[in-house]
């Protein structure tokens, strides 16, 4: 818990406590209450804007909550000590009017071998990535080959359900073994157990070693990282995958194809800290613009801390609009509080005049119109604060249930409780009863006990 | 001699610099006097009322309200003298509608920055019962007759023990019946040794007083003793004992 919030709850249960336990503040309370309570409708009207600031700020802060949860684990799923170069086709050359029959492009061994010069460099897992129908008898499953190395695992930190993932063994065999993503495995083998049956990839079988389970896709960040599904994976040792498919790729879309001609589509390196990811990626960036090797731009480099950082700078720039939002929707809501208190005091000049006379000073009068105020903002927080509050609570759970998905757009964010907004929201409103009860207060506190008495 | 309540020396009382409302007033009531103010409108008996009220300062003049000069108090210290020494009856009877019977009757021991616990309230119940109202605690003014509304605004003008009880036209506002019970009550508090002062028109009701001052264009035109109206044949008597513990 933060110190502002701290310092806040800290004031708020000073204000309370003063209420409940002295006997002018107790007084003060139960008048205010009861004064409220005899205009029911025209309280719960003025309370209206304070009700809809306050539930405001806690949903939006609680959307935030939710969005920025699901941007960081979409981050920790890359991994805050990974970096990621991929290749990237590069736009044809303009001044080539024939295409080129193979593209040949990204990253190399070479280029591997070179970082593997960097210490820091704790691990590195080279993938090549490539659409390929998976076939079983009848089946098929247009499905993403993607050939890698036993590490792969732990660097997603993926679990198979069933079975196991690609071992040291299949990698230096290069063994003809597959490991299925579970929609794949759904799709190819839908009543029986997938483990040692085979599947064909092109003209060759592959055993089944192994399940994985489900994993959330990654999103986009634009750029250079594209959103990922991994369910429709289906995994082969990297060894294996040279030796069946060698290093030219056809591709196959609707209607045309063609030929590629790629080492390695990604890198995932790991660095021991996550102090030394910034000048590792500064290191490779700095190997792959030599001119030498790849003279066109055709890798991107990723780096997920990077994104982590940016999310910090979006969370501050949120919470910032979010504040000036707050603040109009309370400073309506306040001002909404003050006609009705202008009114209310000129209603009960009677009041204020008997009271007067039967010995109340002006404080007096000031304090019971301010507690007035201050109670029905507190209320109106209270009551915002419920609403806010059931409201993220009755959206998370509808979000978490499959059968009210139609309710949400794909990838809409589920909202977290955000804590600190409660305090923040009940001591502004709170704090919106003051500013704008004393001008009401001191105006009635002010008025001419003879002419109070004479109102009719 | 009675030790004097409170003490007027030329009160003088302008309103937007040139209305000359109160010339030069000299007033003495002592203790146990029952005054009763009269004149006509535009006389300055109102006025007059507000001052000796504390509500009003004069423009010039001293007021000394048992031994102490109020008129150069501040606001402040006026709504201590109200809460402290003066009781209010008024013709609109002026209770608080949120309020019960009882409630009514505490509001001036609020503003003394007396703490309400069960002493104060056993103590309003029990003015409450002086005034005839035992069976009538928790009712709002709004369930009350115009009798005994008054009769609530009576006991709360002595709740806080008052050394002076102001009634403007305290039956202005009620049937014939009626006002003769409020003026026997009056006169009975009267009798018990309470100090009031009563502003009214009618001459009949002035009648219950002991001393009737008549004014006249902001002059005190006569200043006399009167002989009261005896108290009618059975009228009830005050349960004094009540007064006693409680008033």
């Amino acid at each position: 818990m933060d110190p502002l919030s701290l310092a806040l709850i800290a004031v708020l249960t000073g204000a309370i406590a003063f209420l409940l336990t002295s006997d002018k503040g107790r007084r003060g309370l139960e008048l205010a209450l009861r004064s409220l309570w005899l205009h029911k409708l025209r309280s719960f009207l003025s309370m209206l804007g304070i009700i809809i600031g306050t539930s405001a700020v806690i949903i939006l802060m609680s959307f935030g909550e939710g969005s920025e949860k699901d941007v960081l684990d979409d981050i920790k799923r890359l991994g805050t000590t990974n970096i990621i170069v991929r290749s990237v086709k590069p736009p044809e050359d303009a001044n080539s009017n024939m295409r080129q029959r193979v593209a040949t492009y990204g990253l190399t061994y070479d280029d591997m071998e070179l970082f593997r010069t960097i210490p820091a460099i704790t691990r590195m897992v080279p993938m090549r990535i490539f659409p390929q129908e998976t076939r079983r008898g009848a089946k098929g499953h247009n499905s993403r080959v993607v050939a890698t190395i036993p590490q792969y695992a732990e660097v997603n930190e993926l679990k198979p359900v069933q079975g196991r993932f690609l071992t040291e063994d299949d990698e230096a065999l290069m063994n003809n073994v597959c490991v299925l993503g579970s929609e794949t495995a759904k799709n190819l083998f839908p009543f029986e157990d997938p483990i040692d049956s085979s599947v064909k990839l092109g003209q060759f079988a592959y055993v089944v070693v192994g399940v994985l389970a489900d994993r959330m896709p990654t999103g986009g960040t634009g750029g250079s990282q594209a959103a990922e599904d991994f369910n429709h994976d289906i995994y082969i040792p990297l060894s294996t995958s040279r030796g069946r498919f060698g290093d030219r790729i056809m591709i196959r879309a609707a209607g045309s194809r063609s030929m590629e001609k790629v080492d390695m589509h990604q890198i995932t390196i790991t660095v021991q800290d996550i102090d030394k990811v910034r000048p590792v990626g500064t290191m490779i960036r700095e190997m792959l613009a030599d001119a030498k090797r790849h003279p066109r731009q055709d890798w991107a480099l990723t780096v997920p801390l990077d994104r982590l950082e940016l999310v910090e700078r979006t969370k501050a720039n949120i919470r910032q609009s979010l504040g000036i939002y707050a603040s109009i929707s309370l400073l309506v809501g306040g001002i909404g509080i003050m006609n009705v208190m202008l009114a209310t005091v000129t209603e009960r000049t009677r009041e204020v005049g008997i009271r007067r006379a039967l010995g109340a000073k002006r404080s007096d009068i000031t304090f019971q119109f301010l507690v007035e105020t201050m109670v029905q903002t507190g209320i109106g927080g209270i009551l915002g604060v419920g609403f806010g509050c059931s409201y993220v609570f009755v959206h998370a759970l509808l979000h978490s249930m499959p059968q009210f998905s139609f309710l949400f757009q794909e990838g809409s964010p589920s909202p977290i409780l955000h804590l600190p907004s409660i305090t923040w929201s009940l001591t502004t409103a709170v704090g919106v009863g003051v500013i704008f009860g004393i001008y009401p207060a001191m105006r009635a506190a002010h008025m001419d006990p003879i002419e109070a008495l004479r109102h009719v | 001699m009675a030790n004097e309540v409170l003490e007027l020396e030329d009160i003088n009382k302008f309103y937007s610099g040139t209305l000359h409302v109160l010339k030069g007033i000299e007033l003495t009531v002592r203790e146990g006097e029952f005054l009763a103010l009269m004149g006509p409108s535009g006389s300055g008996k109102s006025t007059l009322l507000n001052i000796l009220g504390c509500l009003d300062k004069p423009t010039s003049g001293s007021y000394f309200l048992g031994g102490q000069d109020v008129s150069t108090m501040s606001d402040a210290e006026l709504s201590s003298i109200r809460s402290r020494y003066l009781g209010f009856i008024f013709q609109q009877y002026n209770l608080l509608p949120q309020y019960t019977v009882v409630e009514n009757i505490e509001v001036p021991l609020i503003y003394q920055g007396i703490r309400l616990d069960h002493t104060t309230k056993k103590r309003c119940e029990a003015l409450a019962e002086l005034v005839g109202l035992g069976h009538r605690l928790d009712h709002r003014p709004m369930q009350l007759s115009g009798g005994q509304q008054q009769r609530v605004a009576i006991a709360r003008s002595l709740v806080n023990r008052p050394h002076l009880i102001l009634a403007d036209e305290p039956t202005g506002n009620l049937d014939s019946k009626t006002s003769v019970e409020i003026m026997v009550m009056l006169a009975r508090l009267n009798q018990m040794g309470k100090t009031i002062v009563m502003v009214t028109h009618e001459n009949d009701i002035a009648g219950w007083a002991r001393r009737i001052v008549r004014m006249r264009d902001g002059n005190i035109e006569s200043d006399e003793a009167n002989e009261p109206w005896p108290l009618p044949e059975g009228a009830p008597e005050l349960p004094v004992h009540l007064l006693e513990g409680a008033a």
